[in-house]
């Protein structure tokens, strides 16, 4: 995307300011399920947004072409199309293609062609770079070098669907009822200092890594000029983005644990470091000097999702709210519990997790929900008398 | 659809917030409560903010279900009663009345409150109380059943927060850190162990004194009262007093 300063952020600013809906659901059994919850449960953030973003993520997505990579962009003009075409035929195998289904609705204005791309990678060509580099790679040079060109989605098995629009509206206009995902996502936006475009909308993703976004990461310059030194070239004038990249360098490339990964980007004080186990806090004191410039500063609350995970998680001091919950199987992640209520009434429990703490939904691993005491039931009238 | 019914027994209305806007809810209850109604019971609410915002009125809202951020705002006479868990801002900048909620609470209930008091069966989230204040003879109450996360009473100027803690094991301590940093006026009474490094730097600690016990069974027996616990057995336990140690902690940080 060239031009992007002049084109989106007339005010040359760095970052967008944002406060917004973030809302995640996962059937940690695997099971999929279409968007129409998760769109109703975005609708009832509807104030938290002001129509100017909004975005899904789906995971397990695309299960007859699993071992593909799956492209979903976005081409302002139809010469960026026929660039990025002939570019990818260029680079990969092109297994399919197709322009991905929308609704025409009033609300959404001036839409962009919206294309997905299966791609298998072409050995011949990547040579010897392992296959996720060499796709990060090429996604880089399209949204650098392509005019009118975001590739926004590149993981396999899932995909991104955003806009310009409120996200319930969003949401139909992808038809996403017509979907199923084991794992969705939600994001509606509020964005302050630039103009709404479709590529600013969230989710933010490279490869399998998605991350929705709710506050200001105030450390992005900082964040971002890191990140550059390892080839990620931060495009979107976001600050959500250095996050997606962050994730795929500690996780992907680093091979850090996504606990390891809270403690860089909401590391604990160097306080609470000290009052830690002498083990704990050698690791503590190792990733704060190793990750430093990874710190994410200021309030945030962030879904991040990747194949089989999703992972909720606030700023230290907590000042961007998440609420999760639990029914059955599934685990639901929210800026507001009443967006939970609006599709499952009954809940087995529901909680607001500690600033910093990572909540971590697996196919892997089942999820306990923390055990809680309800006081009513300690101290009731006429009740046995209480230990303490 | 809004049902509103139009009979009116014992002066009790209800009133289906199901798919109703936060401003239409508010405007409906407003309404509601013009005629001399004494209490109006909401069914499904799911989000909706400022609840009993803009009513003088000493009335009673009961809310069944999931109420938005800031319920109760500006709160100026009326009862609310949640069965169900509060979100953000509960009780923000209230003035009078009162707030009961048969759950737990989300981040900054009852900030900038003046009067009134809130009482809050379960837990509350970050920076419950921040920056309330007392004068003359309004003074607001927090009193929490649970336990509270990170700054609790943070920059507080008056009024009086109780931290019982009751769903604490045997032995353990507040999990809450910073509790009362920038506190500098008000007091906290809180129920079971806490370590000076989870204080503010301006907080200090003490035993306390006979009002102290006067004012704190008080407010306990209401609070049983309200969620039919035993106040005795709640009483009959070690309690601290918080205080703040300066009257203007910040006073010389940016005078010469």
């Amino acid at each position: 995307m060239e031009n992007l300063n002049d084109l989106q952020n007339t005010y040359g600013s760095d970052k967008v300011i944002d406060a917004c809906s973030i809302f995640g659901m996962m059937d940690t059994s695997g099971k999929r399920f279409p968007g129409d919850d998760i769109i109703k449960a975005i609708a009832n953030l509807h104030v938290r947004g002001n129509g100017l973003g909004g975005g899904f993520a789906v995971y397990g997505l695309y299960p007859d072409y699993a071992e593909y990579y799956a492209l979903h962009v976005m081409f302002l003009s139809n010469e960026g199309k026929t660039e990025t075409e002939s570019f990818l035929k260029d680079k990969f195998h092109l297994i399919d293609a197709s322009e991905i289904k929308t609704r025409p609705l009033p609300c959404i204005i001036d839409p962009p062609q919206v294309w997905r791309y299966f791609l298998k990678i072409n050995k011949y060509v990547s040579g010897v770079k392992a296959d996720d580099d060499f796709v990060v790679d090429c996604v880089m040079e399209i949204n650098t070098r392509i005019k009118d060109t975001f590739v926004f989605s590149s993981g396999k098995n899932m995909g991104i669907f955003k806009g310009v629009g409120y996200p319930e509206e969003i949401g139909r206009y992808f038809c996403l009822e017509e979907y199923e995902g084991y794992l969705w996502m939600a994001h509606g936006r509020y964005p302050t200092n630039s103009r709404g475009w479709w590529g600013g909308a969230h989710p933010f993703n490279i490869l399998d890594w998605t991350v929705v976004h709710n506050g200001e990461i105030s450390s992005y310059g900082t964040n971002r000029r890191y990140l550059e030194q390892f080839g990620y070239i931060c495009t979107m004038e976001t600050d959500t983005e250095v996050i997606a990249y962050a994730i795929d360098l500690l996780v992907r490339k680093h091979g850090l644990p996504v606990e390891m990964v809270a403690s860089v980007f909401a590391a604990p004080f160097w306080d609470e470091i000290e009052r830690k186990p002498h083990a704990e806090q050698e690791i503590l004191r190792s990733l704060r000097q190793v990750y430093g410039s990874l710190l994410l500063n200021g309030p945030f609350t962030i879904i991040i999702a990747h194949e089989g995970e999703m992972i909720g998680l606030t700023d230290r001091i907590r000042l961007r709210p998440l609420t999760a919950a639990t029914r059955g199987k599934m685990l639901y992640l929210s800026s507001e519990e009443a967006a939970i209520r609006a599709i499952c009434p009954e809940l087995d429990s529901v909680w607001i997790p500690l600033g910093g703490e990572p909540i971590i939904a697996s196919l892997d691993k089942p999820f306990k929900a923390p055990v809680s005491i309800s006081v009513s039931s300690r101290y009731k009238r006429g009740g046995k008398p209480h230990a303490d | 659809m809004t049902h509103t019914s139009d009979q009116v027994t014992n002066r009790i209305k209800d009133m289906d917030a199901g798919v109703l806007h936060t401003r239409e809810l508010n405007a409906l209850l407003k309404n509601a409560t013009a005629d001399g109604t004494d209490k109006v019971i909401l069914h499904n609410v799911c989000g909706q903010r400022y609840i009993g915002t803009g009513i003088s009125k000493p009335v009673t809202i009961e809310v069944n279900g999931t109420p938005g951020n800031d319920l109760g705002s500006f709160l100026n006479g009326p009862t609310i009663i949640v069965h169900g868990n509060a979100q953000d801002g509960c009780g923000n900048t209230m003035n009078e009345g009162e707030i009961i909620v048969h759950g737990h609470a989300g981040d900054i209930t009852g900030l900038s409150a003046r009067g009134g008091r809130i009482f809050i069966r379960e837990g509350v989230g970050y920076r419950a109380g921040i920056h309330m204040k007392e004068y003359g003879d309004k003074k607001p109450v927090i009193v929490i059943g649970g336990s509270a996360q990170d700054f609790f009473g943070e920059y507080m100027a008056g009024g009086i927060m109780v931290l019982l803690g009751l769903n604490i094991q045997k032995g353990d301590k507040h999990n809450t850190r910073y509790v009362g940093t920038g506190m500098h006026g008000g007091v906290i009474y809180l129920r079971g162990k806490i370590d000076a490094d989870q204080l503010g730097k301006e907080v200090g600690s003490a035993e306390l004194d006979q009002d102290d016990q006067r004012i704190l069974k008080e407010l306990v027996e209401q609070f049983s009262a309200y969620f039919d616990l035993d106040a005795y057995r709640i009483m009959n336990h070690d309690f601290t007093k918080l205080f703040p140690l300066y009257l203007r902690p910040y006073g010389r940080l940016y005078a010469y």
